[in-house]
């Protein structure tokens, strides 16, 4: 048979039989059997691939996949199928079947979409530059998110997830920009310094009323955008030109001009409209004009504004107790107590989002911290001035001194229901059935192993003795040592040997050496090491204490050695509960705390190990060295609760480690396991690894390889 | 024109650079020079603290004597070593002793690159003795009241591991310098540079744009430095954005989505 003859009906049939797991499911196949083996070979391969690898996720999508490629076999390219089939899987993932079973049948919406994607910008791919592109314009840190239509509640800008009625995606692109500094106008040029959610409740036609706000006011801050961002202001007009009727008849020509001013605000825009309400009709809104949401952002000011009150007079409670400490006894107070505070305004200033106020406590300047400078600033957005009522120290009922105590989430608490991913880590998984990521799939936390104050450590270090100190010896020898070099053109030093040697050459007439001199040469091991500690279930008892001892003997060569070292644990349940125990992070210093963590180690849940890869990762990643090295210890094969057996964890781990030495770091594994060990040559070829069968020798084992990693 | 080579102690800054007061710097500075007390310029990168140096260096009518300290910098490289020259060894004075002998200003830029072992021969000077050992030559060099030492510093960028030990930073009167308020800033690019003020305006409104991003995206945002080189583009013709580009986004980062986005912030501006 020639490698190139197309495969026949039947051999299809087989292999889907076989794909979607006909045995059980039932599906019939036959008829698109029959249509594929009319196909070219490299075809039928690819879908068949594509086939096999949705079918993975879920049999029915991968049934109704091939249901529906074969009737778009013509319409479709190679690079589309791929596209398709992924973002169905990828559905598949966050919603779940339905929704995925629904990207599948409506492949010819999906068609349509990618030609618009194509040409359109897609607020996914843009989201990063425009958020560095807002946050860069200054005031409150906006965030971004998706929506139908563009409008911002002050807190977060909302897009459209979509773009396109320009013609390429560059254009598109410059549309979204406009959009965004336009919402972000609406919060630096003070739209909501008014009241817009009452006023449009006592407006007799609230309709008209908002929609002949929103046109006035678009026309006041595309004054205030010329002035201020005259660049960005020159595209908009552009886009305007493209897209929008953007000549003004003379009633709003009119208007607009009355708007120029710098010192218009939001209630010019406002008498404007209650002057003209009857005998105005609004023009068709602009295209990056958006909605406004008067009564969403009502209420986020609303909550915004009790907030920041609340956090302003705690402050302001604090920096009054720091002032009135150690003036025992109390001087007499000349101002009543709700007086004390004052601002003034030090100078006019050309940007009124600089915080130019001095603030006064008993009549003498005290200058406020960062945060509430911040605060202030945002209190001046939203009011337009710092009412006195917000210039009193917080009372004794008001006062709350958790306030000032680092809020740090308790990693715990996210479990308590509702579930949500927030403050968690996100990582891809690898899929290799379906040969690509889960996107996010697992949410990862750090916790801090809870320390236990006992024994182990110096009962450790007695047990061992004698191997500690011929450790200490070993890594001492490996320190950065000094060399001096001697005989060198230049140096700290004369080399007097060296120059001895030199005059009695001189005197029998040969010429001196300029090598007379000696020089200290540093040799630097620059070398950062991450060690990540299998937690999981398994190692309860022996394999634990034998842990728990490596790692005493560990720090104790490593402290002697001086190289920058990480010790964490992991081990998870399911995916959504991924956890990284911190024993002892890069800054930390070996000490009690540190040593009672490691006595603390104990065995959790599952094995789960290329979340905890990928973690610690990024923690080599953001230390300065020149050579970064992870090693992980564990016993045994990767196991969780879900799909994380077998094949899949193996190849996840593997893939794990690919991504490891692709971003520099040298990856090693130390496994103890002394019976499976036909899957780790394939697991852990990627990098390198060694097998510990007697337990006992953990302890010594992991100094030791560690010695051998870096010298 | 014949070039002159001079003593690095017996140069004297002659013109008066530009320098625009920020705050009471000068003052500061002039009374702990009168006191005898070494100063520690704190700020980050390119926002004057060199140029200040040589302003006061000119107003004080003193030389001054630059260090530019690196990872390499030995304690020898400062004090001083022998060398063998025609067969006899002479001892040749670092930069330190010879602003010591001269009465000069010595100033050791971004003291932390400096090696640690490094740091400790400024310590007798730092403190009342003012004197410098010179082991090697068995000396101990008294300061003149003329001496000034004065050292510089960015707690921004360092690591952990290259922080300013508390036995060097107590012993110095702390000078925090920091990119000037919008107007003067404008007031400084204009004048070095020639530009219009309007242009240098929105330089400076560019610049505290990326300053905002500044810990979320950038680890620095553009310095006085930067904004003079693109003034200077600018002034030699080069389109602002082209020479905002190149002068400033590049210097900032290599991240390629904060590169467009400093752009972006560029073009609106311009
Ligand atoms: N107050 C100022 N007056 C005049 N020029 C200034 C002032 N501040 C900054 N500059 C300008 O900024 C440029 C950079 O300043 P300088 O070289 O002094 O920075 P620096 O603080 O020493 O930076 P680094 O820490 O990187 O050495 C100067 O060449 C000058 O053009
Ligand atoms: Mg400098």
């Amino acid at each position: 048979m020639n490698a190139k003859t197309p495969l026949s009906s039947e051999d299809i049939l087989k292999r889907l039989d076989i794909y979607l797991d006909v045995e059980f499911t039932f599906y019939h196949n036959e008829q698109h059997a029959k249509i594929l083996s009319a196909l070219p070979l490299t075809q039928q391969q690819y879908i068949l691939a594509w086939v096999q690898r949705t079918a993975s996720t879920h049999h029915e999508l991968g049934y109704q996949f091939m249901a529906h490629i074969v009737d778009i076999l013509n319409e479709i390219d190679a690079k589309t199928i791929e596209a398709w089939a992924l973002h169905a899987m990828d559905t598949y993932d966050v919603k779940g079947l339905y929704p995925a079973l629904e990207i599948i049948r409506n492949v010819s919406n999906f068609l349509q979409l990618s030609h618009e994607k194509e040409a359109g910008a897609v607020l996914e791919d843009e989201s990063a530059i425009l958020l560095h592109f807002v946050h860069g314009l200054s005031g409150r840190k906006l965030k971004l998110e998706e929506a139908e239509q563009a409008y911002t509640d002050t807190e977060t800008i909302f897009l459209p997830a979509l773009v396109a009625p320009l013609k390429n995606k560059k254009e598109n692109f410059k549309l979204y920009k406009v959009m965004v500094a336009y919402c972000w106008a609406q919060s630096r040029f003070g739209t909501y310094l008014i009241n817009l959610y009452t006023e449009v409740e006592n407006s007799e036609y609230p309709e008209k009323f908002i929609a002949l706000f929103h046109a006035v006011e678009t026309l006041r801050l595309e004054h205030c955008l010329a002035r201020e961002l005259p660049g960005l202001y020159r595209q908009l007009c552009e886009i305007k030109s493209q897209l929008d009727n953007s000549t003004l008849d003379l009633q709003w020509q009119a208007i607009s001009d009355q708007l120029q001013s710098e010192i218009c605000t939001a209630n010019d825009t406002l008498d404007i409209v209650n002057q003209y309400l009857n005998q105005l009709e609004p023009f068709t809104p602009y295209c990056y004009q958006g909605l406004l949401q008067p009564e969403i952002t009502a209420s986020v000011i609303q909550a915004r504004i009790n907030e920041e009150k609340k956090q302003l007079k705690n402050i302001l409670r604090k920096m009054q107790d720091d002032f009135d400490e150690g003036k025992e006894p109390k001087p007499p107070q000349k101002m009543p107590a709700n007086e004390r505070f004052d601002l003034k305004e030090i100078k006019e200033h050309s940007s009124q989002q600089d915080f130019t106020m001095e603030l006064t406590l008993d009549d003498q300047p005290i200058a406020p911290p960062e945060n509430a400078k911040n605060l202030m600033s945002s209190i001046l957005q939203d009011l337009g001035e710092i009412p006195d009522e917000y210039l009193v120290a917080a009372g004794d009922g008001e006062y709350d001194p958790s306030f000032f105590e680092e809020k740090e989430e308790d990693p715990d608490d996210v479990w308590k229901v509702p579930y949500h991913e927030e403050g968690a880590f996100l990582y891809n998984e690898w899929d290799f059935k379906r040969q690509n990521y889960r996107k996010n799939w697992c949410a990862a936390r750090e916790k801090v192993v809870k320390p236990i104050y006992d024994n182990f450590v110096n009962n450790t270090m007695s047990k061992h003795g004698k191997l500690i100190k011929h450790l200490r010896k070993t890594f001492e020898a490996m320190r950065d040592d000094n060399k001096l070099l001697k005989r060198q053109t230049n140096g700290d030093e004369i080399d007097i040997d060296a120059y001895v040697e030199a005059l009695a050459d001189t005197e029998d007439g040969s010429e001196m050496t300029d090598r007379l001199y000696m020089q200290m040469q540093r040799h630097e091991r620059n070398i950062a090491v991450c060690f990540m500690v299998d937690m999981s279930g398994s190692t309860k008892g022996w394999i634990n204490d034998a842990e728990r001892e490596a790692l005493v003997l560990l720090c104790e060569s490593l402290e002697s050695l001086g190289d920058r070292y990480a010790i964490y644990g992991f081990s998870g349940m399911a995916r959504k509960r991924c956890e990284i125990y911190t024993i002892k992070a890069f800054d930390d210093n070996y000490d009690e705390e540190v040593k009672a963590r490691i006595s603390g180690i104990e065995p959790k849940d599952y094995t789960r190990m290329g979340f905890a890869i990928r973690h610690l990762n990024k923690k080599l990643l953001d230390i300065e060295a020149k050579t970064r090295i992870l090693i992980t210890i564990s016993d045994g094969k990767p196991d969780d609760y879900d799909s994380y057996r077998g094949e899949y964890g193996i190849e996840d781990t593997r893939r794990a480690l690919v991504e490891t030495r692709r971003a520099g770091i040298h990856p090693y594994c130390i496994t103890i396991d002394s019976e499976a060990k036909d899957y780790l040559p394939h697991m852990y070829g990627v990098a390198a690894y060694t097998v510990i069968d007697e337990i006992r020798e953990l302890p010594l084992k992991v100094s030791d390889i560690y010695r051998r990693l870096t010298t | 024109m014949q070039v002159q080579a001079k003593k690095t102690e017996e140069y004297f800054i002659k013109n008066k650079p530009f320098y625009q007061r920020v705050a009471d710097e000068i003052e500061i500075f002039e009374a702990a020079y009168q006191q005898k007390l070494p100063i520690l310029l704190k700020g980050p990168t390119g926002c004057g603290k060199t140029r200040f140096m040589e302003y006061m260096a000119w107003r004080l009518k003193k030389p001054l004597i630059t260090v530019s300290c690196h990872d390499d910098l030995t304690a020898s490289d400062l004090v001083g070593r022998y060398l063998i020259q025609g067969g006899n060894t002479i001892w040749v004075d670092g930069p330190l002793a010879r602003a010591v002998r001269a009465g000069a200003i010595c100033y050791l830029d971004e003291i932390v690159e400096a090696r640690k072992d490094t740091m400790v021969v400024i310590h007798p000077l730092a403190d009342d003795r003012r004197v410098l050992p010179m082991e090697k030559l068995g000396e101990i060099l008294e300061a003149s009241d003329d001496f000034c030492l004065s050292i510089s510093y960015n707690p921004g960028y360092q690591s952990v591991l290259k922080d300013l030990k508390q036995s060097t930073r107590q012993r110095f009167v702390a000078l925090e310098f920091d990119y000037p308020d919008a107007d003067l800033e404008t007031d400084i690019i204009a004048k070095e540079t020639d530009i219009d003020k309007s242009v240098a305006a929105n330089l400076v409104k560019f610049a505290n744009m990326t300053r905002n991003l500044k810990g979320s995206g950038l680890e620095e945002g553009a310095s006085t430095r930067l904004l003079v080189h693109a003034a200077k583009l600018m002034h030699s013709g080069i389109a602002p954005t082209t020479a905002c580009h190149t002068a400033i986004s590049q210097a900032l980062t290599d991240d390629s989505d904060m590169l467009v986005a400093v752009n972006e912030l560029c073009s609106s501006v311009f």
